[in-house]
């Protein structure tokens, strides 16, 4: 019989993070990690919020919301096999973003200390860890610059 | 105190003194006696051709202390010595043990009256000595230091005066046969009286300087106990272990020398004992050989002088125990006479004809300065009604705390007056200080009990029940006191196993012993255990409007919120009114009902007898219950007779051993390689990284199939781990549905089978029932917050509140959370707790002036503003006096004193001061 468990080591099998994982390590993360359902609307967390463990989408999808002078704004979307949070547990800092249920939300609760187990056990994962944060950079730039460039045009004209 | 040892025992024992001597004066002539049935029994029983007998014929006459008794044969002769022997024998023994029993209770009494006077010092001694002595110098002097005082205590004066008798008598009886002899025998004695005390001065002040190093080791011990942190954050572990090692390098020195000197003492004693015989071999055998002397009469004084020596050597072994006994008196005595000791009537007498203030707080010149001569507060004037609201201001270090502290009374100040309602502050007795003023300072102590003990403590000031006659008191008090809480105040007293021995909580007889016993020994003969708080000083009639008023007193030290948490997880008191269990089952049902709107589906899964509950554990599930004691502990489930005669009726065995095999198979596979210390243990293996390795062999030696073929041991090991599973939490999928049936079967059987004596052993969740041994929390939730279900706790700690103020039950939920226990030193609360609830018992106590140092600055800012308005608006017709850290919440108080530097340096109202360039604008500026 295929059990909860077993059900969760197959969907982190499928993030492409913990893909370098053996069987038994993606075990212990899914038997140390929480598995938990939001409903719509719900919030993973809030921006300042102190955070000490990190999110796999599971199922659903969620929006990461900033707060700007100018209001809240949604930066991206998240779904299935994406995971969030990685920041406030890397760094020690606040959450830098909400997370907000788009619609029914499942996701898995890694905490800090598992995580980081992993990542001092794996050196593919802190590679994988590492590319994903290179991906996202490279996609803030792009925002970045996309942004100034219509500053510029919006300035010329 | 007395300074002399010897008077302190005079004073208080004198008449036991004077009759334990005649004790010991009557036992003599028996002693005597036991001393010459042997010699009459070998010289006349089994002599029988002594010439001094009159006839060597048996029968002869019984001579017994010179009285013929009548004609025996020779064996009834023998007989009846014997048999007074025997008799002899008896007697001194129970001489020897009533004179012992009597000292050994005389010098226990006198031990405790010490201990008592010490102790009654150091809740007199002025708060500044505090500075000077330490916790670690004062502990052992009561505890360890007088404890040999004790035995010398009975031994004062019987041993001198009945050793020196036997002496007196012996010489007596030399000098009698001759007085050359005599003097022979005492030659010596002015010498060894001479010599001796002088070394023994050496040994005592070697003694002095040990106790004084000995002081300074326990101190040391106590400093590193207290700042073990510093030690290891700062590495100094090799300094402060080579610091102890040079104290204690000291006192082996000191004890050393001591050792030195006692035993060249002993020497010195020992040969001196040997000259003498010297002598009257030399002299003695001279006179015989002259003729002038018999041999009979030597042999006679050689044999009284044998009599002579011991009574010789325990006066000398007693002198040197009163020398070291003065010298422990001495030492600790001196160390309780510190300069300005509370005088004893300010803290004994009651208040009873005082006045309540009215009128004006008035200082007029009023300083204080240190013990070096710095003057912290400098002549200052001030006057203010007694009701009035006054904030002090003024930046650290200027003298603000400690005019606070001499308002409170806590320091006295050391010139000019300080007036309350036209008495001298000063003159006045703790027992108005104490009631009628409230202190709280920045760092508050917690005692080690409930909260509600704590906030009831401003209220203990004299046993109730006094104003009755003196003799029937006590058993007033007893009666008025309910059992339950004489229980609860016993059990802090009893929690040591006592070994036989009473602490006077038997009956009311033995009560009244002990508190006699207590008159004996001069110490508090108040009865701790009947009910001390002052219900009238707190404003309300009754026990239970004292609750109220406690949780009037939290609510202003904005606590309430803390106290109701402690009540969700602490229980009712079994023995309270059922009609609060009535209202927490109205509580669960109305929560029952909300848990049915769509906001909180699947938030909660509630107890049902008819099914698993996925989210408790298969214990809990088995049990249905809350085990009470320990024959259910969940650890010890699998051990229990009861429990696997269930398991194998419903079929369980198989399973759970199958379970406990495939658990431990996963636990091994998920923390076997990690490192046993590593925290992911703690927090979720089944296994503990100590037994991981025996139970990785026993699974891996062991057939999946055959499990029935394991020992009990083993089969204990792996039947007691499923007992924890959770499905929901733990997603193992290991109990499947037909598991989950045959423990629903278990359950069954389990409830009806339980024999009568495991009745109480556990208690039912019954959905119509309170149930005692569960928390407030659990009884109205009957049931258990689903695991995966995002903020469960939160979502449903609100609606649980919601439910509570609905069924009005917040004050039963506060008033279980009055039971809180708050640890040593209050440990158990976090430290702006401890100060909210210090604040709260301030206010219990509802005094007349309340007196705040600085008492709310290490809470947030938030708080700080709610406890001044709370405070200033319950004391609305009475005193406030509050000395803030900033200075602009100065606003709401009607009077602002400016302090700086030791001086008011501006007073008046807060428009008064708030001036441009003044020193209150400066204090604003600075914030």
């Amino acid at each position: 019989m295929a059990t909860d468990l077993q059900q969760d080591v197959d969907l982190l099998r499928n993030v492409p993070l913990f893909r370098n994982l053996d069987a038994a390590k993606l075990k212990l993360l899914a038997f140390t990690s929480e598995r938990l359902t939001y409903s719509a609307g719900d919030n993973l967390f809030l921006q300042g919020d102190s955070g000490d463990s990190a999110y796999v989408i599971v199922e659903g999808e969620a929006d990461i919301i900033i707060d700007t002078p100018g209001g809240p704004i949604t930066v991206a979307t998240v779904k299935q096999n994406d995971w969030v949070g990685e920041i406030a547990i890397l760094c020690d800092v606040p959450r830098t973003a909400t997370i907000t249920a788009k619609s029914k939300l499942t996701t898995l609760r890694i905490s800090k200390d598992v995580f980081f187990q992993l990542i001092m056990q794996f050196p593919q994962m802190s590679v994988e860890v590492m590319r994903e944060l290179a991906f996202r950079l490279e996609r803030t730039n792009r925002q970045l610059q996309e942004a100034v460039g219509k500053l510029k045009e919006a300035g010329a004209a | 105190m007395d300074k002399n040892i010897y008077k302190f025992i005079f004073k208080h024992t004198k008449g036991q003194q004077i009759y334990i001597l005649l004790v010991t004066i009557c036992s003599m002539p028996f002693y005597y006696a036991s001393l010459d049935i042997p010699k009459l029994i070998i010289n006349s029983a089994l002599k029988v051709d002594d010439p001094a007998i009159q006839g060597d014929e048996f029968p002869r006459p019984l001579t017994i202390l010179g009285i013929e008794i009548m004609d025996v044969s020779q064996l009834t002769l023998l007989g009846s010595l014997c048999v007074i022997f025997l008799f002899l024998v008896l007697v001194n023994g129970g001489f020897k043990m009533y004179i012992n029993i009597y000292k050994g209770r005389m010098g226990e009494r006198m031990l405790r009256r010490l201990r008592y006077l010490l102790y009654s010092r150091i809740l007199r001694f002025p708060l500044s000595h505090f500075r000077k002595v330490s916790q670690g110098e004062l502990i052992p002097m009561i505890t360890a230091e007088v404890e040999p005082l004790g035995g010398f205590i009975g031994d004062a004066f019987a041993v001198p005066a009945l050793q020196g008798g036997l002496l007196m008598t012996a010489i007596f009886y030399i000098f009698s046969q001759d007085p050359l002899m005599g003097i022979a025998s005492i030659l010596l004695y002015p010498i060894q009286g001479y010599i001796i005390p002088k070394l023994q001065k050496k040994v005592n002040l070697l003694g002095k300087a040990r106790v004084r190093e000995v002081r300074k080791l326990s101190e040391k011990i106590g400093e590193s106990v207290s700042g073990i942190q510093e030690i290891h954050a700062n590495d100094t572990a090799q300094y402060e272990l080579a610091d102890f090692s040079q104290r204690l390098g000291t006192i082996f020195n000191i004890r050393f020398q001591i050792y030195n000197k006692k035993f060249f003492i002993k020497f010195l004693n020992n040969l001196l004992a040997q000259l003498t015989p010297f002598f009257f071999f030399s002299i003695g055998g001279y006179l015989v050989i002259q003729g002038e002397i018999s041999l009979g009469s030597l042999v006679a004084v050689l044999a009284a002088y044998k009599d002579l020596s011991p009574p010789w050597k325990e006066l000398l072994t007693y002198y040197q125990i009163q020398a070291d006994s003065r010298i422990k008196y001495d030492q600790v005595i001196s160390q309780f006479e510190p300069q300005g000791l509370m005088d004893e009537g300010k803290q004994y007498s009651d208040a009873d004809e005082f006045e309540s203030f009215e009128g004006e707080v008035a200082a007029a010149n009023l300083s204080l300065q240190d013990e070096d001569q710095v003057t912290i507060v400098n002549g200052v004037n001030f006057k203010f009604p007694v009701s009035d609201h006054v904030a002090v201001v003024g930046s650290s270090g200027s003298g603000k705390e400690e005019l606070m502290l001499m308002l409170a009374r806590l320091i006295e100040p050391t010139g000019g007056k300080l007036n309350t309602g036209g008495s001298d502050l000063a003159e006045m007795p703790e027992a108005v200080t104490g009631r009628r003023i409230s202190f709280v300072g920045q760092n508050s102590y917690i005692f080690s009990s409930s909260l509600k003990d704590n906030l009831l403590y401003g209220l203990k000031h004299r046993p109730n029940g006094l104003e009755d006659d003196s003799g029937s008191a006590d058993h007033a008090a007893e009666e008025s006191v309910p059992e339950e809480k004489k229980r609860k105040k016993k059990e802090k007293f009893g929690k040591v196993d006592l070994a036989g021995a009473s602490d006077g909580t038997e009956s009311p007889s033995s009560r009244r012993h002990f508190l006699a016993e207590a008159a004996r020994a001069g110490n508090s003969v108040h009865d701790i255990f009947v009910d001390w708080v002052d219900y009238n000083s707190a404003g309300v009639g009754s026990t239970n409007s004292v609750v109220a008023a406690a949780l009037k007193s939290i609510e202003i030290a904005d606590m309430a919120e803390d106290v109701y948490q402690y009540g969700m997880r602490g229980s009712l008191n079994p023995a309270a009114s059922g009609e609060a269990a009535g209202r927490i089952l109205k509580a669960r049902t109305a929560l029952m009902a909300r848990l049915q709107e769509p906001a909180y589906a699947d938030l909660v899964e509630p107890f049902d007898r008819a099914t698993y509950n996925m989210n408790a554990t298969l214990a809990e599930n088995l049990i249905f219950g809350n085990p009470v004691g320990d024959a259910f502990d969940i650890e010890k489930l699998a051990e229990n007779s009861y429990v696997l005669e269930v398991l194998k009726k419903a079929d369980l065995i198989e399973d759970l051993l199958s379970c406990g095999h495939q658990l431990t198979a996963t636990m091994i596979e998920l923390f076997a390689d990690l490192p046993p210390d590593h925290e992911l243990f703690q927090r979720f293996s089944f296994i503990s990284a100590d037994e991981l390795p025996e139970y990785q062999v026993l699974v891996t030696h062991t057939d999946k199939e055959k499990l029935d073929e394991l020992g009990d041991e083993d089969r204990t090991r792996l039947m007691s781990l499923p007992f924890k599973l959770i499905p929901a939490r733990h997603r193992l999928g290991l109990i499947d549905e037909a598991m989950q049936v045959k423990i629903l079967e278990a359950r069954r059987i389990f409830h009806e089978d339980l024999p009568e004596d495991l009745q109480n052993s556990v208690e039912m969740f019954d959905h119509e029932k309170y149930n005692s041994s569960a928390t407030l929390q659990d009884n109205i939730l009957f049931g258990k917050v689903a695991y995966g279900q995002a903020q469960a706790a939160e979502k449903i700690g609100e609606l649980v509140a919601e439910v509570v103020d609905v069924q009005d039950l917040r004050a039963t939920v506060m008033e279980v959370g009055l039971d809180y226990q708050a640890g040593i030193a209050g440990s158990r609360l976090s430290a702006t707790q401890r100060q909210k609830l210090a604040i709260a018992r301030a206010v219990m106590k509802r005094p007349e002036v309340i007196v705040l140092s600085e008492a709310t600055v290490i809470l947030e800012a938030a708080a700080q503003a709610r406890i001044l308005d709370n405070v200033l608006q319950e004391f609305s017709a009475q005193g406030v006096v509050w000395s803030l850290h900033r200075a602009s919440d100065a606003e709401r108080f009607a009077h602002v004193l400016v302090m700086k530097n030791g001086r008011v340096v501006e007073n008046g109202s807060f428009n008064d001061v708030n001036q441009d360039g003044s020193a209150f604008r400066e204090l604003m500026e600075n914030e």
